[in-house]
C-alpha cells in the first residue's frame, strides 16, 4: 500500500458520528496530500453551520487516524469553510480539548461529554442497525415474534451481513450479548418490550437514512459535485 | 383555496419569510453564510423550474411574495415568522416590524408572528408586551441558535425562557414556534436536541409547542417527545420539498409523524423563499405512500391532506374556514391508534 492509499484507508476508518458513515463514502475528505512521513487532509462539509461539536469530533479523529500511521509524523488536518473552521482547526492541531477550544462557551463542560455525546449517537446506530437486522430476519422467514428470543449466532447464520453490522456498532458501544436484539445494555428484549424497541428503531433509521442523503445532497450543491451513483 | 379533482383545499401556510438577506444588510461573514446555506437548501431540494439565482433569493421584492403566495400559488393565508439575527443583519433577517408593515398591506393574508429571546431579561419582557400590543401576536417564532454577543444559542428550559413563556401564557400568546439550529451552546450536547421542548410542554400545558422542520435532523426525538405530549407540534417546513426530490423518504417520514402523533398536529409549511407552496401543494394533494410502505405506513386520505394543508394551523389561530372545506377534528387517521407510546427505547 502506498503512502496515499495507506492514508485514504485510514480515513475510511473516521466516520459522521451522526450519519454513521465513513467520511470518505460521503465525500467529505476533499484532498489528502502525502509526502515524506508529512499528511495533510483537508475536510469540508455539507453546511457553513454543521454543528461544531460533530466537525470536531470528524477532524480529530481524522487527525488521530493519520497519526497512527506508521511512518508518519507530521499531520495536519483542515477544515474548510466552516463557521468555527479556524477555532476548531487551531484546537485540533494543539492537541487541545473542545472545552478548552471554546472556553467560555461550554458551561464548564469537558470532553468527557462530548464523549457521551458521541455514544449516544453510538447507541442510536446500534438501534438502527438492529431495525435491518430484523428486517433480514424477517425477510428470510424468521417469525416476527420469535425475534426476541434468537441468539446472535443464529441471527448471524440466516442474515450474516446484517448481523456483521450489528456486532460493528456494538464493538464500538463496548456492548458484548449473545441475543439477535438486545437494548442498550445487552440485555434481551421480553415480548412486551419488543415491539415498541423494533417501532422506534424503524424511526432512528428512517431519520438517520434520511440525514444522510440530505447531507450528501447539500454537499453536492455545495461543491457544485456530480450525483453519486 | 386549491382545488383538485373537484376537492377544495384551505390553505394556510405556516411558515413564511419576507427576508433581507442581501450583502448590503450583512454585518458579517455568518450573515452571508446564514442566506448562502439557505440558497443551498432552496437549490437542493427546489424543482429545476422554481430555482431562483443566489441575488433574486437574497432579497426580493414584495410583490413577489404576494404572487407567488397568493396569486400564482394556492396560499389562502399565511404566517409570517420573524426571525431577527441582528448580531449578523444590520436590519434584522425579518423583523416583526417589518413583516407586521408588509401584512397590513395585504389584509386578511397574513398572521404576523413576533419573538422573543430569553436573554433580552426584562426589557425583552417589555418589548415582547409592546409586540402583543401593537400586533396582536397570536404566536411567536424562537431561534435557539441564535447568536447574542458573547452567547451562542439558549435552551427553551433556561429560567429566563420559563419568564417569557410565562409572560405569553398571561398575554393569550398560545403558539410557539420553535426553531431548532446548530447552536455553538452548550457545545457538548446534541445542537439539535429537542429535550428542552419537552420540559417546556410538560410545565405549559395551556401552550402549544410548534416545533418546525418536525425536529430535523432528530425526526426520532422529536417524534418520542411529541407522542407523550399532546401540546407538542410538528411543522413540516424542510420536511414537505423531499417529495420532489426523494418522495420514498418523504414518505417514511409522513408516515411516522402519522404513527407517532395524530393528523390534527402536523403543519404546513413553505418556508417561503426556501421553497415555493405551489408546488409544495399541488405535488402533495397528488401525494400518495408507496404501494410497498403502506403495509407499514398505510395511506394519506383527502381528510387527512386538508387538515395538513390548513385546517390543524386554522384551528390553533383562531381561523375561520368556509364550512365546506372543513373536516371533523380527529377524523381520518391512519394506521395504529397512537397515544400509546410504546416502551421506551433507551
Amino acid at each position: 500500500m502506498s503512502p496515499e492509499e495507506a492514508a485514504w484507508a485510514a480515513l475510511a476508518q473516521v466516520r459522521d458520528p451522526e450519519l454513521d458513515r465513513p467520511i470518505t463514502e460521503l465525500g467529505f475528505v476533499a484532498r489528502l496530500v502525502t509526502g515524506a512521513g508529512a499528511v495533510r487532509a483537508e475536510l469540508r462539509l455539507p453546511t457553513y453551520f454543521c454543528a461544531p461539536n460533530f466537525a470536531w469530533l470528524m477532524v480529530a479523529d481524522a487527525r488521530d487516524a493519520l497519526a497512527a500511521l506508521p511512518g508518519v509524523t507530521s499531520v495536519e488536518v483542515v477544515l474548510l469553510e466552516h463557521f468555527v473552521a479556524a477555532e476548531i482547526n487551531r484546537g485540533v492541531a494543539a492537541v487541545s480539548d473542545f472545552a478548552a477550544t471554546f472556553t467560555g462557551d461550554t458551561e464548564g463542560g469537558l470532553d468527557p461529554s462530548l464523549a457521551e455525546l458521541r455514544s449516544t449517537f453510538e447507541r442510536k446506530a446500534h438501534l438502527a442497525a438492529q431495525d435491518r437486522l430484523a428486517r433480514a430476519l424477517i425477510a428470510a422467514g424468521a417469525e416476527p415474534a420469535g425475534l426476541g428470543a434468537l441468539s446472535f449466532a443464529a441471527a448471524a447464520g440466516i442474515a450474516p451481513e446484517a448481523a456483521e453490522a450489528v456486532a460493528r456498532r456494538r464493538a464500538r458501544l463496548g456492548l458484548t450479548s449473545d441475543h439477535a436484539l438486545c437494548d442498550d445494555e445487552g440485555a434481551a428484549l421480553p415480548a412486551d418490550r419488543l415491539p415498541g424497541w423494533l417501532r422506534f428503531a424503524r424511526t432512528v433509521r428512517v431519520s438517520i437514512d434520511g440525514n444522510a442523503g440530505f447531507c450528501q445532497g447539500l454537499l453536492r450543491t455545495r461543491y457544485g459535485l456530480a450525483p453519486s451513483v | 383555496m386549491y382545488t383538485k379533482d373537484g376537492v377544495s383545499y384551505f390553505i394556510l401556510d405556516g411558515h413564511t419569510h419576507f427576508w433581507d438577506g442581501s450583502p448590503a444588510n450583512q454585518i458579517n461573514r455568518y450573515g452571508e453564510g446564514f442566506i448562502k446555506c439557505f440558497y443551498d437548501y432552496h437549490s437542493n431540494l427546489s424543482p429545476e423550474e422554481y430555482r431562483w439565482t443566489l441575488e433574486e433569493f437574497e432579497r426580493y421584492p414584495e410583490e413577489r411574495m404576494i404572487h407567488d403566495l397568493f396569486e400564482a400559488g394556492p396560499d389562502d393565508m399565511a404566517i409570517l415568522q420573524s426571525t431577527y439575527l441582528t448580531d449578523w443583519y444590520v436590519n434584522g433577517f425579518n423583523t416583526t416590524a417589518q413583516n407586521g408593515a408588509m401584512a397590513e398591506r395585504h389584509p386578511g393574508r397574513f398572521i404576523v408572528n413576533g419573538r422573543f429571546d430569553p436573554r433580552d431579561g426584562e426589557n425583552g419582557l417589555a418589548e415582547l408586551e409592546r409586540l402583543h400590543e401593537r400586533w396582536q401576536l397570536k404566536g411567536v417564532k424562537v431561534y435557539t441558535a441564535e447568536w447574542k454577543g458573547a452567547s451562542k444559542g439558549w435552551k427553551l428550559s433556561d429560567p429566563w425562557a420559563y419568564r417569557y413563556l410565562e409572560k405569553c401564557q398571561e398575554l393569550g400568546i398560545r403558539n410557539i414556534h420553535v426553531h431548532k439550529g446548530p447552536t455553538v451552546y452548550p457545545m457538548n450536547r446534541d445542537a439539535f436536541d429537542v429535550a428542552d421542548v419537552d420540559d417546556a410542554a410538560t410545565m405549559f400545558p395551556e401552550l402549544r409547542f410548534i416545533v418546525e422542520h418536525v425536529g430535523l435532523p432528530r425526526l426520532e426525538d422529536f417524534c418520542w417527545i411529541a407522542t407523550q405530549e399532546p401540546n407538542v407540534y410538528g411543522g413540516l417546513a424542510v420536511a414537505l420539498p423531499f417529495i420532489h426530490s426523494r418522495p420514498r423518504y418523504f414518505a417514511q417520514i409522513i408516515g411516522e409523524l402519522l404513527y407517532w402523533l395524530d393528523s390534527d398536529r402536523i403543519l404546513f409549511g413553505s418556508d417561503y423563499a426556501i421553497w415555493q407552496p405551489k408546488w409544495l401543494v399541488e405535488k402533495f394533494v397528488d401525494f400518495q405512500i408507496p404501494d410497498d410502505l403502506q403495509g407499514e405506513y398505510g395511506v394519506l386520505t383527502t381528510e387527512v391532506k386538508r387538515k395538513i394543508l390548513g385546517l390543524n394551523a386554522a384551528a390553533l389561530y383562531d381561523v375561520k374556514v368556509p364550512g365546506e372545506l372543513t373536516v371533523p377534528r380527529g377524523a381520518g387517521d391512519s394506521g395504529p391508534a397512537v397515544g400509546a407510546a410504546p416502551a421506551a427505547p433507551a
